[in-house]
């Protein structure tokens, strides 16, 4: 091949989809290491744009590749997703390669275990690129927090590509994997992917073992995959799901063939727009374009409908006490002894553990502690925490409430596109009421997709979020699916 | 701003979340915590009696295994992230005078 045809031949692998890619490997079209090193090459001309790894494992890389060409050409690998390389949130942790959560106590942290989720993709012949960008132990919304500096939107890269998986979000965007996988606490997966105009999807709580996962807010953290169709969302999820022993939220579910759900087929299946996700603070052109996809359904034969959910603004204030307690406790094991940075001079070792936890976090993660460490504090706690817990509780029933009409719940993902960089920070309040439309889903532990469905008139992409009862999975993906095949493409 | 941090509060709090604030940190925590916790007040306007706090979405009971130890020794391997170890060990700071 001359030097024009390879890269000819780069450019058409970097713009496939992951079932796309497996395909032609599989027919012999491209190998798995030439697809590797298409991927890696995009890498090398474009990160210096975007920030959107931490860490790129290029020898390791290759060589996964090899082996992985290698049982494909025998027949042990045959799925889906089988030589397709893949970029992993920097949360998640991989034997032998730096997982630093983009925090600079774990600065030099090499985990001597693989998370199970990982382990899953090496299974389904998964080819892992490196480690991606994210808002610091993936407190934020903007990758801005990140101890490694903040990634950019791939579509404008003077706007933030959203968070906490921002990194994975843009790196999907930008061509510089095939797919990703992210973790979603709040909305991590879904907004990113929203502002960086890829599907993402959280899974409904306990379908992803968290088993190697550095935990923020356990009860809330859930892996899941970031794609540039909905396809390969099915593909990845039916991957990724597996229950897992070591973890003990885990939930054994019996059918993961998510791809079976990718049918066009909505007639009669009722939908509920929430008047409460359309209300005051939402941007006019994320209104248009959430209601046309509405629209697009309903031609196609669904009932769509608009309710009132109710309880709507308690969730940002019950999700940050839950949230930032558990973090606070989860945190706790970031103590300078064990792994990960510690003070250069201290006097005994409780001056040991706070200065090299003092140095070693960033300013949102101090904020989340420090605040987690109050609501849980003797005299508070019943006020505050047991408080939250209880109106999760209640939101869990509105949620109820509203499954029992409808099969799923339609809205926007965020209230605006992609803000510019440096504009989300000064104000945490402010950044917080962003995760509206996302946070419930997460004390609900339901199951919720973004689809890109528009952009507004600087050509930032518009994310549809389609929310599911508990292990509903296929309900969205065939509704994500047939919405994908009659919308227009953006 | 409805909730008024002391500093007495910020100080047992940093104890409690092993954190060395700075003066100016410091002041920042306390506006910070003060604004989150007005905010957070809001869930005060629910009526919550005779809701049960739910820390779980499903009705799930302790998982229990046997006591068996099914990894390998990964002794070399862990101390070798440790910011410092001497003759298999974990070095800390003297913790008895």
């Amino acid at each position: 091949m001359n030097g024009k045809d390879e890269e000819k031949n780069y450019m058409n692998i970097v713009e496939m989809t992951a079932t796309q890619l497996a395909a032609a490997i599989r027919t012999g079209e491209t190998t798995a290491v030439e697809a590797t090193e298409a991927v890696l090459a995009r890498i090398e001309e474009e990160d210096k744009k975007y920030n959107c790894y931490v860490t790129v494992d290029r020898d390791g890389a290759l060589a996964q590749a090899k082996k992985v060409q290698a049982q494909i050409e025998t027949g042990d690998l045959t799925g889906p997703l089988a030589g397709v390389p893949v970029a992993v949130k920097d949360n998640i942790c991989t034997e032998g390669l730096l997982t630093t959560c983009s925090s600079r106590i774990l600065h030099n942290f090499v985990p001597t275990y693989t998370a199970e989720a990982v382990k899953n993709l090496h299974k389904a012949g998964a080819v892992i690129l490196g480690k991606t960008n994210m808002d610091e132990f993936a407190m934020g919304s903007t990758t801005e927090t990140s101890a490694y500096g903040p990634t950019k939107n791939p579509r404008n890269t003077a706007h933030v590509p959203g968070g906490s998986s921002g990194g994975s979000a843009a790196a999907v965007a930008a061509g510089e994997c095939i797919y990703a996988i992210g973790s979603d606490t709040g909305g991590s997966i879904r907004q990113p992917a929203s502002y960086c105009g890829v599907v993402g999807m959280k899974p409904t709580y306990g379908t992803v073992s968290r088993y190697g996962l550095i935990a923020y807010g356990s009860s809330l953290d859930q892996i899941g995959p970031l794609t540039k169709d909905v396809t390969d969302c099915a593909a990845v999820l039916a991957a990724l799901a597996s229950h897992d022993p070591k973890d003990s939220t885990s939930v054994s579910r019996e059918d993961t063939d998510f791809s079976t759900a990718l049918t066009e087929d909505v007639k009669g299946l009722r939908i509920g727009i929430p008047n409460d996700y359309l209300g005051e603070g939402l941007n006019d052109e994320v209104r248009t374009a959430v209601l046309q996809a509405a629209d697009v359904l309903k031609e196609k034969g669904a009932v769509v409908e608009r309710f009132d959910l109710s309880l709507v603004e308690y969730a940002i204030p019950a999700y940050y006490t839950i949230a930032a307690a558990e973090a606070s406790s989860n945190l706790e094991r970031f103590d300078g002894i064990k792994y990960g940075y510690r003070t250069e001079a201290y006097a005994g070792l409780h001056n040991m553990y706070k200065k090299s936890r003092s140095e070693g976090f960033g300013e949102e993660v101090k904020r989340r502690i420090m605040l987690g460490s109050f609501v849980l504090s003797s005299g508070y706690y019943d006020a505050y925490y047991l408080k939250a817990l209880k109106v999760k509780a209640l939101i869990k029933k509105a949620f109820d409430e509203a499954f029992a009409k409808y099969d799923l719940i339609l809205g926007p993902v965020a209230p605006t596109t992609a803000p510019k960089l440096g504009e989300s920070l000064s104000d945490p309040i402010q950044m917080y009421l962003g995760d509206i439309y996302t946070i419930a889903v997460n004390l609900a532990g339901l199951p919720g997709i973004s689809v890109p469905c528009g952009q507004d008139d600087r050509g930032l992409p518009i994310g549809l979020q389609l929310i599911g009862d508990c292990f509903q999975e296929k309900k969205l993906l065939r509704v994500a699916y047939t919405y994908e095949q009659h919308g227009k493409k953006f | 701003m409805a909730n008024i941090i002391s500093d007495e509060t910020i100080e047992y709090v940093g104890i409690l979340a092993k954190l060395e604030l700075s003066d100016e940190e410091k002041e920042k925590a306390k506006s910070d915590m003060g604004r989150m916790l007005d905010y957070i007040d809001k869930l005060g306007e629910l009526d919550t009696t005779d809701v049960e706090p739910m820390s779980h979405v499903f009705p799930v009971e302790n998982v229990f295994r046997e006591d068996i130890v099914t990894n390998g020794d990964e002794k070399e391997r862990l101390l070798s992230n440790a910011p410092q170890e001497k003759d298999g060990m974990f070095v800390v700071p003297r913790t008895f005078e």
